[in-house]
């Protein structure tokens, strides 16, 4: 049993004895110009939730792949039940027990569940379908598991949730001995985190080995058993979940301490910018919620998936439809309900309001387009880009070239495209359309998901830099570091709603997540 | 002598190389176009003749013209199967009016006509863009079904007008200077053709419009995100679109003499050939205006060679489109290569 964490000293947590379910060793995987992953070791026992703990890009989404037989390894052995095998599909790997819920569904809208669960090995009664075979067994396997879900219902008429649901009862439907969990929390309420959470408890009693992947430090210490953190495709360290303190996990998981990602900001808070009252949607996602921002402060906006805390940030640019409320930018009343309307985003980026979507590939930026193209994008209308119909090209390279220097762009290239860039330097890309207009106000959504920690830092920086030059900042993000290290005030949203308001001297990890989640009626 | 050697394999390796880079950079058309003239050289005596390629570039003018267009609807991720029937609109009402104008002047305002007829073809055009452009960009009437059922009811239009019958007496003048006129050797359609590539490239390098056109496509939410009025823009394609498609259909009008219902059957399919073999995606956001041009030229050199050589128009509808295939094969094939060489 000397294969992985000698290093570390782990302990052997319960069941230490047990045979090992699936072993990898020295596990490489070379892609064209990059080597995702390097002499990896890893393993899972029977009845433990192994969590793959690492940054986007450390490598965790190659190594589940490999093990779930989607791609092959370039070097290194993997053992199942101390046998070594190679896994050649994802079919064989199904056939072999080993199961995986993916981040991107694998389910197809338009059908019904239960034929989503057998998509690929349906029934057959001679060349027909065998529709009440089908539906009988899909009935097991919810009933199974404890799903309250109709087998004949479209999938596409179910909540993210739900869907989830059907794409564990078809990684189950298989009877795994290991199961793959590929960030399956990132779109649930924390209702249905519960109940994830408790189904995983539940297949666990039965012997299957878990490998869960996140990068969520709280979601570590409720489910997991031990720890493998990756890092730049390098195995790190395994160690297990009661030495795992916040502290030591950011630092295995980035290899820096704390204080060398995050830059100390100096706040100065002056007039008020944003100032947003009783304000609700219609889609009842925000209900009653005032919040200001001034000028020179950074405010964070804290809260999971889902609690309506980014809704706030697109309403104040015209993206949501507003129920009640309202909203004043720079001293001017821009939107009362029956009243004014002043919203929109040309309307608001030419008061100096800029909003910089979470979801940089849907909605931030033109991929096939190169740096220059989309950095000009939101400001062509401006004199500097254009005399209103034609455009002044040449300006245009000077101002690009002049803020892709300062946001560090690697590589500096403005006329590649933006599709052949890293995350990290996509999202640089996209806080330098911001930075070619005159803004006052910057609502930053989730400014680093999926960024490595090199390009983080360098983000943390230009908002600090942002901040110290005048303008205001609120940070809408559900990374719980960001929001304590970065702001000077923090908002947490629960449910739609308004749940504290912290001042600075009172954010701190416990009373920030204290809001997040339920109130425990003792 | 192992030295020679080695250099000679440095040779190979670099044209290979240059190969390699042509071909990722430019595409599949400059390979076929090669290609396609070597063929018709060695097969036909008269292919290789200044005259004929004078030919093939008047030719050309008509398609190259709803290339481009098409272009500009494509790049919106749209489709435009309507520029058939532009130039069916557009031929019966500028001939109806020219003649109409003509005859009741007692034949003496030969250019008022002329201008007047334009006009009113050019106005006809401009509403089919301009309803394609409301259907899509404000109703949200998929491209496809919304300049499909256009293709039908103008069509239809342009039948009830006409009763299905050719329009004659128009102006000589009109045939003379836009159908058959030259200026210095060149024909007067290769010069207004020059003219248009050059106001397209203008407007899609070097104006917003073109560039929000190429955003639009690339990611409409983005567009939105980034202050842009999609809805104007969206709008405003299948106008520009209509535009140019209009000035193409009165060129051919002049050169038939006469205003049909029918002569423009084969554009919605040649112009998306076009396109696709030059290069433009299909779902928005990438396309060069030179690539399509030469696409254009190209599919009406490959009927030209073929007509030498004697192949009947049969046969050629079935090259074409194994030439379409092949095209938008070696391009993926292509995006690949690209992928792997990423710097």
């Amino acid at each position: 049993m000397a294969m992985v964490s000698d290093d570390v000293g782990s302990p052997e947590p319960k069941g230490s004895g047990a045979p090992v379910l699936l072993r990898l060793e020295a596990i490489s995987k070379q892609f064209p110009g990059t080597l995702a992953l390097d002499q990896v070791n890893f393993d899972v026992r029977p009845g433990e939730v192994h969590v793959l703990f690492g940054e986007n890009g450390a490598g965790k989404s190659t190594m589940i792949q490999i093990i779930a037989g989607v791609h092959r390894p370039s070097g290194g052995r993997i053992f199942f039940k101390d046998e070594p095998i190679s896994i050649s599909s994802v079919h064989h790997a199904r056939a072999l027990g080993i199961s995986a819920v993916f981040q991107e569904f694998s389910l197809v809208p338009q059908l019904s569940i239960e034929d989503n669960l057998f998509l690929g090995s349906e029934v057959h009664k001679g060349p027909l379908l065998d529709k009440v075979g089908l539906r009988r067994q899909a009935r097991e396997v919810l009933d199974r598991l404890g799903f309250d879900l109709k087998p004949r219902d479209l999938v596409m008429y179910l909540s993210r949730a739900q869907q989830q649901m059907v794409e564990i009862a078809k990684a189950f439907r298989t009877k795994p001995s290991v199961m793959i969990f590929d960030e399956p929390t990132a779109s649930l309420t924390e209702r249905e985190t519960d109940r994830l959470f408790a189904l995983i408890e539940q297949i666990k009693k039965e012997g299957i080995g878990i490998i869960y992947i996140t990068h969520r430090m709280n979601e570590i210490k409720r489910i997991g058993d031990r720890i493998t953190v990756l890092r730049d495709g390098k195995f790190v360290a395994t160690i297990g979940v009661e030495e795992a303190s916040d502290q030591r996990l950011v630092e295995l998981m980035t290899g820096r301490v704390i204080d060398q990602v995050f830059p100390a900001v100096h706040f100065a808070p002056k007039d008020n910018l944003l100032q947003i009252e009783n304000l609700s949607t219609a889609d009842g996602g925000v209900r009653d919620v005032s919040i200001n921002v001034r000028a020179g402060e950074i405010v964070g906006l804290a809260g999971l998936v889902g609690s309506g805390k980014s809704q706030i940030g697109r309403a104040c640019f015209g993206l949501e439809k507003i129920s009640a409320g309202r909203i004043s930018f720079n001293g001017q009343v821009v939107y009362e309900v029956r009243k004014t309307n002043k919203l929109g985003p040309r309307r608001m980026l030419d008061r100096g309001l800029y909003y910089l979507p979470s979801d940089r590939r849907q909605e931030g930026l033109v991929m096939m387009q190169n740096v220059r193209e989309n950095i000009a994008l939101s400001s062509l209308w401006l004199r500097t880009f254009s005399n209103g119909f034609f455009l002044r090209r040449a300006n245009e390279r000077t101002v690009v070239k002049d803020l892709v220097r300062r946001l560090d762009l690697d590589p500096p290239n403005v006329e590649r495209a933006l599709e052949h860039f890293s995350g990290g330097n996509q999202q640089k890309v996209l806080v330098g359309k911001s930075l070619a207009r005159d803004v006052k106000l910057f609502i930053f959504d989730e400014p680093t998901v999926g960024v490595d920690v090199g390009a983080r830092v360098h983000i943390y920086n230009f908002i600090k830099t942002l901040c110290e030059a005048g303008a205001g900042i609120l940070l809408i993000s559900s990374d719980l570091p960001e929001i304590l290290h970065l702001t000077n005030r923090a908002y947490v949203m629960y449910r739609g709603e308004l749940r504290a308001e912290l001042p600075k001297a009172e954010i701190s990890e416990q009373a920030v997540l204290g809001h997040f989640f339920e109130k425990q009626t003792v | 002598m192992a030295g020679a050697m080695r250099k000679q394999v440095e040779l190979m390796g670099s044209i290979e190389r240059v190969a390699a880079q042509v071909f990722v950079r430019g595409g599949v058309l400059p390979w076929f176009l090669v290609f396609a003239i070597i063929i018709f050289t060695f097969a036909t005596e008269s292919f290789m003749t200044g005259q004929n390629f004078m030919l093939v570039a008047r030719q050309a003018t008509y398609l190259v013209m709803v290339a481009m267009a098409q272009m500009v609807v494509l790049l919106t991720a749209g489709l435009d199967l309507s520029v058939g029937v532009i130039f069916a609109i557009v031929s019966v009402i500028s001939s109806m009016v020219m003649v109409d104008h003509f005859n009741a002047s007692g034949k003496e305002a030969v250019w008022g006509s002329i201008i007047l007829g334009s006009l009113a073809g050019l106005g006809a055009g401009l509403i089919v863009g301009a309803i394609n452009g409301v259907g899509v960009a404000v109703f949200r009437v998929p491209p496809f079904i919304m300049t499909l059922a256009m293709s039908t009811i103008v069509f239809g239009i342009a039948l009830t007008i006409t009763g299905g019958t050719p329009i004659y007496g128009m102006p000589e003048e009109f045939a003379g200077v836009f159908g058959y006129g030259s200026a210095l050797g060149v024909p007067v359609p290769i010069w207004i053709t020059i003219g248009f590539v050059v106001i397209t490239y203008v407007l899609l390098a070097w104006t917003r419009m073109g560039r929000y056109f190429y955003a639009l496509g690339g990611n409409l939410k983005a567009s939105m995100l980034s202050g842009i009025s999609t809805r104007y823009y969206l709008f405003m394609a299948y106008v520009v679109c209509a535009a140019i498609t209009t000035v193409s259909a009165l060129m051919l009008t002049a050169r038939l003499e006469s205003g049909e219902s029918n002569i423009g059957s084969d554009y919605p399919l040649n112009s998306i050939a076009a396109c696709a073999i030059g290069g433009v995606s299909l779902f928005g956001g990438t396309g060069r205006l030179a690539n399509v041009v030469l696409g254009a030229i190209f599919i009406i050199l490959v009927q030209n060679g073929m007509n030498l050589m004697r192949i009947g128009s049969y046969q050629q509808m079935i090259v074409v489109g194994i030439l379409l295939v092949l095209a938008v094969i070696a391009d993926n094939y292509r995006q690949k290569v690209l992928l792997t060489l990423r710097d």
